[in-house]
């Protein structure tokens, strides 16, 4: 008995914190568009299970209350049931019918968070590239020709387009408040639409385990408004310097480094891999064969880069 | 010197000393016990040339008890270094080995076996055969598995543990970033105990399907002998998959070619599918043995009989086809768009319909019942509401929008420990317990036994749960530690005490058995729990021949309705009996597979070719022996059945 008991505790309880506004679970705090969906999302499905939850522990309770052999005669003989249509139609069309309801749910948010955030779609998204190696994040800014290491500024309500690819194993990037994760692996790049609404700090890191430097492989995010963002971006142009193949390749070996500021992008001489720099065939008819042999010498290029 | 510093453990501690001087001791010490007590030819005679499958089954069992406390220890320093904020207990590279080798011990060392071996000891008794389809090449399986296992846990001392994840996603997993033998170990072990699972698979459903008792067609086998069969022909198409890719990553490894690297259009994304593909429906072989273990064990203590016995039939079937179309959820952020993840969220969330109708099933077996709380049974009763725990988190994860934030967070990890700690642990406990005095004519201590259940039930609780909090709260899974500022401290160091709570949940298992094997009565029935189905019905402990008359069956429940309603079950008369030699080629030939891995671990080419040349040998004088098995005389069945009848 005392389990159930303790269930539904732990149950009522997890109900409480994730509600709590106390001191809320990042997941569930979003700071933008796209992990608001998402956190509706969770707790639609939350509240969906718990009723779920529920009916399978009233059922369970009152079977093992009831049906408990201390409670029969002893010449009590359980009888021989072979089972009943109507309650198993039952609970065949109950869960269809929940699984039908979230499915829509899940198709219907899964597009939105794959595109644009709503209400955005009329302004020009910042394009920022965001490439993993071990265990450091660059973020490229063609649009503003700067890039930073292990930190991220961002303007608020602007839609941002992430190009997500990696120098090593796959990473996932991930900024819990903003929204939910993306692959970023080596042979092509993934997009991730995110987008702020309130300037503060966040949490970003690699999720994906990438080797033994992983748990420090983090970034602050710094979300601010348009004007103080714009001026970032001039400081920045007006006092660091520009970044330069060796001191690119200097980054990329194993290990952790500081936060630092370059001008320019190393997307100029080591280009992301999409289009004709990807790193495998997609089987597109247009791509000619001296150039999939470019992009294949281009990689091997990163791979030794790493040794 | 260069030649031996590859069998140098790269980041040796104090405590892999320790473990080496332990092992060393251990080896030393058993060498020596056998030698003194003489044994030395029982263990030839009775275990490592056995065929039988009750014997095969309780090595499979030890051995998967051994892993277990391996896994365990692992998951023990894993909740020790993140009990408290940046802790120093071990470093990350140590962390890494631990949680990749406590992944791969559990799934595919620890659970794996102990279902197999459950099914060898009951299946053939529960549709009242005399052996498996192919004896010998059951013992195939078990040694390669057995050898498996081995090679693999060796690496802790000799070159380095795997550290890239029991998934050994590529390119992580690549000469390039993983430069010990680690993943060696991992490919080629998992390679030579996946072709003992793969002949597994193949005998168990030509017993099934060719060895049943006259009269039990397949509505009427026990739920237990359905989720083998259906076990079975998941393990049939699924790891062949397994095995290719682990051969596409051996060569990546050892020969220089490029199916998974970062070069030459090398795709890491393969790996992944391929992994998954096998990865899946590997989670079902888990699962649904367990889903038989509480089918028969949830019915004998309601002392009624299943509930919906066709539809629970019917579930299973639909599951184990929806297990093969789920692969890519394990990895929706891979970038594959809105469209495929919406797809491969529809076909996850289906799985719940036919679960639930197991759920729904067992809770009405206990409807009109007269439930009696043994140790099996509290195992089944506290899995209903566990699992159903963790089976709605599942159907959380499987939505694609959210599982961007769930995904590799400790939300999944708590999730997949929801569903296999209940659904697999509990059952293999559950089944050990309710099947042990057919194995070994005494019962476990029911006391001990309910103390260690309410400590692994609260422990396990108390260890998880805090993770679904911290997963919410941006806690990745696989950081070795976490800095104070991220305020996880509190709920992981509740979750360290909680695995101290399942660790002597654990320990007081072992205490049962040494308590009971001294202690316990061995004064039993042949049917201590007054149960329902045949492997009741022959004596304890069991003949080798199993029945001396093969049962003829008329229902579901034969056994019961032999003891309730009066059918005759053993209508013949007593016949010679056909059993197969023992032998002890698939021992050898396993011990040369093991040559064979540890030669090909380290790149020993030479040490490799010869034991291929060994590994063929073994099976072309298979192929050219002459042996035709032998018979036991009326004479001598009946003298045992005496005996036995006596024993009472």
């Amino acid at each position: 008995m005392k389990i159930k008991w303790a269930l539904l505790t732990i149950l009522f309880t997890i109900a409480t914190v994730l509600t709590g506004c106390d001191n809320p679970l990042m997941v569930l705090d979003p700071k933008g568009p796209v992990a608001a969906t998402q956190a509706d999302v969770i707790m639609i499905s939350i509240w969906t299970m718990a009723f779920v939850v529920l009916v399978v522990m009233v059922l369970y309770i009152f079977m093992i209350m009831k049906y408990r052999a201390s409670k029969q005669r002893d010449d009590y003989e359980p009888p021989h049931i072979e089972g009943s249509k109507v309650l198993e139609i039952i609970w065949v069309a109950i869960p269809i019918i929940i699984v039908a309801f979230l499915s829509v749910v899940t198709v219907k948010t899964t597009n939105e968070v794959e595109a644009t955030p709503k209400g955005y779609g009329d302004q020009e998204p910042l394009v920022i590239y965001a490439s993993s190696s071990n265990w450091k994040w660059h973020f490229s800014y063609p649009e503003e020709d700067i890039e930073t290491v292990n930190y991220l500024f961002i303007p608020t309500n602007r839609p941002i387009e992430f190009k997500l690819y990696s120098f090593g194993p796959i990473s996932s990037f991930w900024i819990p408040q903003l929204g939910g994760q993306k692959y970023a692996m080596s042979d092509m790049v993934n997009t991730l639409h995110l987008a702020a609404d309130v300037p503060g700090e966040y949490m970003g890191r690699n999720s994906n385990f990438s080797g033994s430097g992983f748990a420090q492989q983090t970034f602050n995010v710094n979300a601010l408004s348009a004007k103080d963002y714009d001026k970032w971006v001039d400081e920045i142009k007006a006092t660091a310097k520009p970044i330069t193949e060796e001191k690119f390749n200097e980054l990329l070996k194993p290990g952790h480094v500081g936060q630092s500021t370059y001008t320019g992008t190393h997307l100029e001489f080591s280009p992301a891999p999409e289009g004709e720099n990807a790193g495998h065939d997609h089987g597109s008819s247009d791509t000619e064969e001296h150039d999939s042999k470019d992009s294949h010498e281009e990689h091997s290029e990163h791979s030794n880069m790493n040794h | 010197m260069d030649y031996f510093d590859r069998f140098a453990v790269p980041h040796p501690s104090p405590a892999i000393y320790a473990s080496m001087v332990a092992i060393g001791l251990t080896m030393i010490a058993v060498v020596a016990g056998i030698t003194y007590f003489k044994k030395w030819g029982y263990l030839w005679r009775e275990w490592l040339t056995t065929v039988d499958h009750k014997r095969i089954g309780i090595m499979y069992i030890l051995a998967a008890l051994l892993m277990l406390f391996r896994g365990g220890v692992d998951a023990l320093m894993m909740r020790a270094q993140t009990a408290i904020p940046d802790n120093g207990l071990l470093d990350g590279q140590h962390y890494n080995e631990v949680f990749t080798t406590h992944g791969v011990v559990m799934i595919l060392f620890m659970a794996m076996p102990f279902i197999i071996g459950l099914m060898n000891i009951v299946t053939p008794l529960q549709i009242g055969a005399r052996d498996v389809a192919f004896p010998r090449l059951n013992a195939v399986s078990f040694w390669l598995f057995f050898m498996g296992a081995m090679l693999f846990n060796i690496s802790f001392v000799v070159g380095g543990s795997p550290d890239a994840g029991w998934t050994s996603y590529f390119p992580l997993a690549s000469n390039d970033f993983s430069e010990s033998v680690g993943s060696n170990y991992y490919a080629i072990s998992l390679q030579i105990a996946g072709i003992g699972t793969l002949l597994t698979g193949i005998n168990f459903i030509v017993t099934i399907l060719k060895m049943r008792a006259p009269g039990m067609n397949l509505m009427k086998m026990p739920m237990f002998t359905w989720s083998i069969l259906i076990t079975n022909f998941i393990i049939v198409f699924a790891f062949p998959v397994l095995t290719v890719a682990l051969a596409l990553m051996t060569m990546d490894r050892l020969f220089g070619t490029q199916f998974f690297t970062m070069a030459n259009g090398g795709s890491d994304m393969l790996w992944a599918n391929l992994f998954w593909v096998w990865g899946h429906p590997e989670v079902y072989i888990v699962i649904l043995p367990a889903f038989g273990i509480y089918s028969e064990i949830i019915s004998t203590f309601a002392r009624r009989n299943l509930y919906g016995y066709n539809s629970m039939v019917i579930s299973m079937v639909a599951i184990s086809t929806l297990s093969f179309i789920v692969w890519a959820h394990h990895f929706y952020t891979m970038g594959h768009g809105a469209m495929v993840n919406g797809i491969f969220s529809i076909t996850t969330m289906a799985i719940a319909v036919p679960t639930g109708v197991k759920i729904f099933n067992w809770l009405f077996t206990l409807w009109k019942g007269k439930i009696v709380f043994t140790v099996p049974m509290l195992y089944s009763l506290a899995f209903i509401p566990i699992f159903t725990l963790g089976g709605v988190t599942g159907v959380m994860l499987a939505m694609a929008s959210a599982d961007y934030q769930y995904h590799n967070t400790m939300f999944l990890v708590v999730h997949f420990h929801y569903v296999l700690i209940p659904g697999t642990v509990f059952a293999v406990l559950a089944g050990f317990t309710y099947w042990w005095p057919k194995m070994f004519g005494f019962m476990l201590s029911e006391k001990i036994g309910k103390w260690s259940f309410w400590f692994i039930t609260i422990g396990f609780n108390v260890t998880f749960f805090p993770m679904f909090i911290t997963g919410l709260d941006g806690q990745a899974r696989r950081m070795y530690t976490y800095s104070e500022s991220t305020g996880y401290g509190p709920l992981n160091m509740l979750s360290f005490v909680g695995a101290i709570g399942l660790a002597i949940g654990f320990a007081l298992i072992v205490y049962n058995i040494y308590w009971s094997t001294r202690y316990a009565s061995r004064n039993i029935s042949n049917d201590p729990w007054d149960a329902r189905s045949l492997e009741w019905a022959t004596h304890t402990p069991i003949p080798e021949y199993n029945f001396a008359v093969v049962p003829t069956v008329a229902s579901t429940e034969a056994f019961w309705d032999a003891k309730k309603k009066g059918f005759k079950l053993f209508g013949g008369k007593v016949e010679k009996i056909h059993m197969p030699n023992n032998s002890g080629v698939p021992f050898i030939m396993s011990c040369i597979f093991f040559v064979w891995g540890f030669a090909l671990v380290f790149s020993m080419w030479i040490i490799a070719i010869i034991a291929t040349i060994g590994i063929f040998a073994c099976m072309i004088h298979r192929s050219f022996e002459k042996d035709h098995g032998r018979y036991i005389s009326v004479e001598e069945i009946e003298e045992t059945e005496n005996k036995l009848r006596g024993a009472k």
